[in-house]
């Protein structure tokens, strides 16, 4: 196999804590069972050797990255290294003082989420009330001259208001915003049936998005992120599983997406006894998924598995119940109904369901 | 709200919205911004890094002449330059 080339982008998953209980999160369901957060020195020993190898994108996340107390001291030596350094955040528990402590370690970016334009919307998708204090947070950061993402999830409950989102993102300053299609991994999986938007929801918001961008006025860029199951390719996932991306999440599991944990038969392993160069290059969590010799027909002959790498190993598991099978949602997988009929059933979820809210009691109902 | 065109007495500057930055292991500058890397082959590389601002496009013109032994780049930095205000990785002021 080709040597794989550095992990160009590093997202340090800090904490499974959260203030907010979102329904579309991607964190496991499970993440009640997970504890033992690594502590400082880990993850400043996990910057220190990711830099070494050439990591130079840095995402904090979690959770809310802002409920560990030793955020400013991570941002400042992964800014000593050389980071690009994103904030990734619901912006609860981002005050004066600490977005001023941030600015002053190194802190490049935040990328603010929003559930929806509405208050009450937003405070009912996180199961919070949050609506008015993102909106301060919004406000600081324009003052403490950040540039701005704001992103929202969009879903079969707010796709709808794509208009009145932009407005609130255009009235905010936001130099970039992300309307990002639910990707169905984690709680958003366990909730798909209830957050899945119609194709005439999606074709809506495209045309919304598509007449805003016209608009002209203030710039701002809109990354309108496709919701996959309503295309005929898969996404190239990851540009490929350990092509350039590594996560560390908050028990120090290292894996080559947000949602690899899930993948049967992997062993992934753990930064408190694995260097980041061991993790990245000898690993056989990071090896099993890179190169072709994994993939099964019609991936194994098909000459667009350069573009797209046969799509994303979490959505096949998740589906076909194996994970080196092609992409249901590619029209050429023998799959490929699984995702056209659940096309066919969205906008009009089960009576007999109801949306599980993130939370370790939930989580901890869901796996006794 | 178009840029002034780009001539010899411009002064162009990196975008405050973007960092350049060489990286080893990539054997390239780089130009970062929000959740995003651009890799720059080495031309682009040499003549970002002296857009501090203060130069005129004549002054990096004759520095990378220098530094190059090369003759009749000022083409070559005005289209470059160009470019890199449409894609707003550069300012300039004149």
């Amino acid at each position: 196999m080709i040597r794989p080339g550095p992990p160009l982008w590093l997202l340090l998953e800090l904490t499974y804590r959260c203030p907010l209980h979102c329904v579309f999160c991607y964190n496991p369901t499970n993440f009640a069972r997970i504890k033992d957060e690594l502590d400082t020195a880990h993850w400043l020993r996990v910057l220190n050797e990711a830099r070494a190898l050439g990591a130079v994108q840095l995402g904090l996340s979690g959770g809310e990255p802002l409920v560990r107390d030793d955020l400013e001291v991570i941002v400042a030596e992964a800014h000593r290294l050389g980071f690009y350094i994103n904030l990734i955040t619901s912006g609860v528990g981002l005050t004066e003082e600490r977005i001023a402590a941030l600015k002053s370690a190194g802190l490049d970016h935040i990328q603010l989420s929003f559930q929806d334009s509405s208050q009450k919307m937003n405070d009912f998708l996180s199961s919070t009330r949050t609506f008015d204090l993102k909106s301060k947070v919004a406000a600081l950061i324009k003052k403490y001259d950040y540039p701005m993402v704001l992103n929202v999830v969009l879903h079969r409950m707010n796709i709808d208001h794509v208009e009145e989102i932009l407005r609130m993102a255009d009235g905010m300053g936001a130099e970039y915003v992300e309307l990002a299609n639910t990707q169905y991994y984690g709680w958003a999986w366990h909730n798909r049936a209830q957050l899945m938007p119609s194709r005439e929801q999606v074709e809506r918001a495209e045309a919304v998005t598509r007449r805003f961008r016209e608009r002209g006025g203030r710039p701002m860029q809109i990354f309108f992120v496709v919701p996959d199951y309503y295309e005929r390719r898969p996404k190239p996932c990851m540009n490929g599983l350990g092509s350039i991306f590594l996560t560390v999440t908050p028990d120090g599991t290292a894996l080559p997406c947000h949602a690899a944990r899930m993948l049967p038969g992997l062993e992934f392993p753990n930064v408190r006894t694995s260097s980041i160069d061991e993790v990245w290059y000898d690993s056989s969590g990071f090896n099993h998924f890179r190169g072709d010799e994994w993939m099964k027909e019609p991936c194994r002959s098909c000459p667009e598995k350069v573009r797209d790498f046969g799509g994303c190993r979490c959505q096949a598991y998740l589906m076909t119940g194996d994970a080196a099978n092609a992409d249901p949602v590619c029209d050429l997988s023998p799959h490929h109904h699984l995702v056209t009929e659940a096309v066919a059933l969205a906008g009009r979820p089960p009576a007999d369901t109801a949306l599980v809210f993130r939370s370790p009691q939930n989580s901890a109902a869901l796996f006794p | 709200m178009s840029a002034p065109p780009v001539d010899v007495l411009s002064v162009p500057a990196v975008d405050r919205r973007f960092r350049l930055q060489w990286e080893a292991a990539q054997n390239a500058h780089v130009l970062l911004y929000p959740e995003g890397m651009v890799k720059l082959n080495g031309s682009a590389g040499e003549i970002l890094k002296r857009c501090d601002g203060k130069a005129t496009i004549a002054d990096i013109t004759a520095d990378l002449e220098k530094c190059f032994a090369a003759q009749g780049l000022l083409g070559d930095v005005i289209a470059f330059i160009t470019m890199a205000v449409e894609k707003k990785w550069v300012v300039v002021r004149s």
